[in-house]
């Protein structure tokens, strides 16, 4: 049997051989945990403004509803969006179970309440600070909301950072709905499942060690680019 | 001639600076604030003229700054009404004023787009926005730091963007909630330069401070707040020689004044 150390060399190999199998599924991830991670920024972005800047009836329930999805198992989301997409489902005419699409729903579903959780408590906080000038200003409902996110955005790189980590790490939801169907709907972490109950453990490494990659470099991108704002003063 | 203020004697907590001359710009009638059962502000009757230059005083918890921001309708009374020329203070009077605060909020952004939001929020477009940003640097001394981000700006320079961009929207009235807590001489100094710049293009202005010096070099009129009451206003000049009440008295004579010893 093969020592650890011949399979992670092995694993080094494939990642830099960057073959084409490896290239696919990697892509197809980045595809969609950044298509999910948009979508949920630019639905939760102004959810959690909307939470954190605006006093209205419901809103702590609708704050402690966000709260609680944070913590959404994926394979409940999972199977939500298959009973939903499967041909018995009430969306199962538009034809989209086992497609990225599916899992670009999933993810969304996952990552939406973790994205419009932290930036409501990020806008809160930043609310509170601008509060009365901007009361004094007579600055509107929209306004304000769009100068929060702004006036957020180096802190909201890090929220949209925690939301991209639990897309792309995640696998319960996007096994169930894609299927971890070659060449269709095959994703870094279904692959790593895959693969390391196929016993080929060299291409799980091999994703694994990817992952890892992607993780790294997202957030030393994020670190500088919080780091600099900080430094003058933006964040 | 007519003195264009009265004293009018009464409750008193509760003297007013009565107009003879001009109508009012702003009165409060009866105002009151109530916070968890506790009265804050009550009573409070006061007549603030058209280019006038009032500073309010009083110490600590008396009630001065509360009584800004329900002046400047930030917050709602408990009781009485705040009134704007005569009528009930609405959104769209309020528009006609500003505030700068003791701690200048200034947005994440750099000098010239604090000035250029403020400008936007309250309608301004093109090239008329562009024009008072650019008068508003150059009257605040901050052209060569437009591009700078504004909070890295000095205390000083940052209270003078708060207060440009407050009067580049062109306000009728200035609140000042001691805008120059904590500054040195120099950046004081400046500051009333500013202030006193901005009273000679016809703005009001209403200024809490507890810099005795300040309040003499700039107060035309005065009040003064003692436990949440108004223990004395009138023109500045009179109170100074003589005051009438015994909080004012002891607080130009630099005694301690203690209604409550707890």
């Amino acid at each position: 049997m093969d020592s650890l150390f011949d399979i992670l060399m092995r694993a080094f190999g494939l990642v830099a051989a960057w073959d084409g199998t490896l290239s696919e599924i990697v892509g197809l991830s980045l595809q969609v945990t950044l298509t999910a991670v948009a979508i949920a920024c630019v639905i939760g972005l102004p959810l959690g403004a909307a939470l954190g800047a605006f006093r209205f009836p419901g809103r702590r329930g609708a704050i402690l509803i966000t709260n609680v999805l944070m913590g959404l198992p994926p394979v409940v989301v999972g199977l939500v969006v298959y009973l939903m997409l499967s041909a018995s489902g009430p969306m199962g005419v538009l034809g989209l179970l086992y497609t990225p699409t599916a899992m670009i729903i999933a993810q969304t579903l996952l990552v939406t309440p973790i994205i419009a959780a932290l930036s409501r408590q990020v806008v809160e906080d930043l609310n509170a600070e601008y509060a009365e000038q901007f009361a004094s200003l007579g600055v509107g409902r929209l306004q304000r909301m769009g100068a929060l996110l702004w006036d957020a955005r180096f802190s909201l790189l890090t929220v949209i950072l925690a939301g991209f980590g639990r897309a792309v790490a995640e696998v319960g939801a996007v096994m169930i709905v894609g299927g971890n169907i070659n060449h269709v709907t095959r994703v870094m972490t279904t692959a790593i499942a895959l693969e390391t109950s196929k016993g080929d453990l060299e291409l799980a490494l091999a994703l694994g060690l990817v992952l890892l990659g992607i993780a790294l470099v997202v957030n030393v991108i994020v670190m500088t680019v919080r780091g600099t704002a900080v430094r003058a003063a933006y964040a | 001639m007519h003195d264009p203020t009265r004293i009018v004697p009464g409750d008193p907590g509760a003297n007013v600076i009565e107009a003879r001359i001009t109508p009012p710009l702003m009165a409060a009638r009866g105002l009151g604030c109530v916070v968890g059962g506790q009265p804050l502000l009550s009573g409070i009757d006061l007549t603030l003229q058209a280019r006038r230059r009032t500073v309010v005083l009083g110490p600590n918890g008396a009630g001065k700054s509360l009584l800004l921001r329900l002046l400047h309708g930030l917050i709602a009374p408990s009781e009485g009404q705040v009134l704007w020329q005569g009528q009930p203070m609405t959104q769209a009077h309020q528009q006609s004023q500003a505030m700068v605060f003791q701690r200048p909020v200034l947005l994440r952004r750099s000098v010239q787009a604090n000035l250029r939001f403020a400008l936007k929020v309250r309608g301004f477009t093109g090239r008329e926005r562009a024009r008072r940003v650019d008068e508003a640097l150059e009257m605040a001394g901050l052209t060569h730091l437009a591009h700078r981000p504004a909070r890295v700006l000095s205390g000083g320079e940052q209270q003078r963007l708060a207060i440009a961009r407050a009067l580049a929207c062109g306000p009728q009235m200035l609140f000042l909630d001691e805008p120059t807590a904590n500054l040195d001489p120099a950046a004081t100094a400046r500051i009333e330069r500013l202030i006193m710049g901005a009273h000679d293009q016809g703005v009001t202005l209403v200024m809490v401070t507890h810099d005795q010096g300040q309040a003499r070099r700039l107060a035309q009129d005065l009040i003064f707040l003692q436990d949440g009451r108004v223990a004395e206003a009138g023109r500045a000049d009179a109170l100074w020689q003589a005051p009438r009440s015994e909080a004012l008295r002891a607080w130009l004579e630099g005694r301690l004044f203690v209604t409550d010893p707890r």
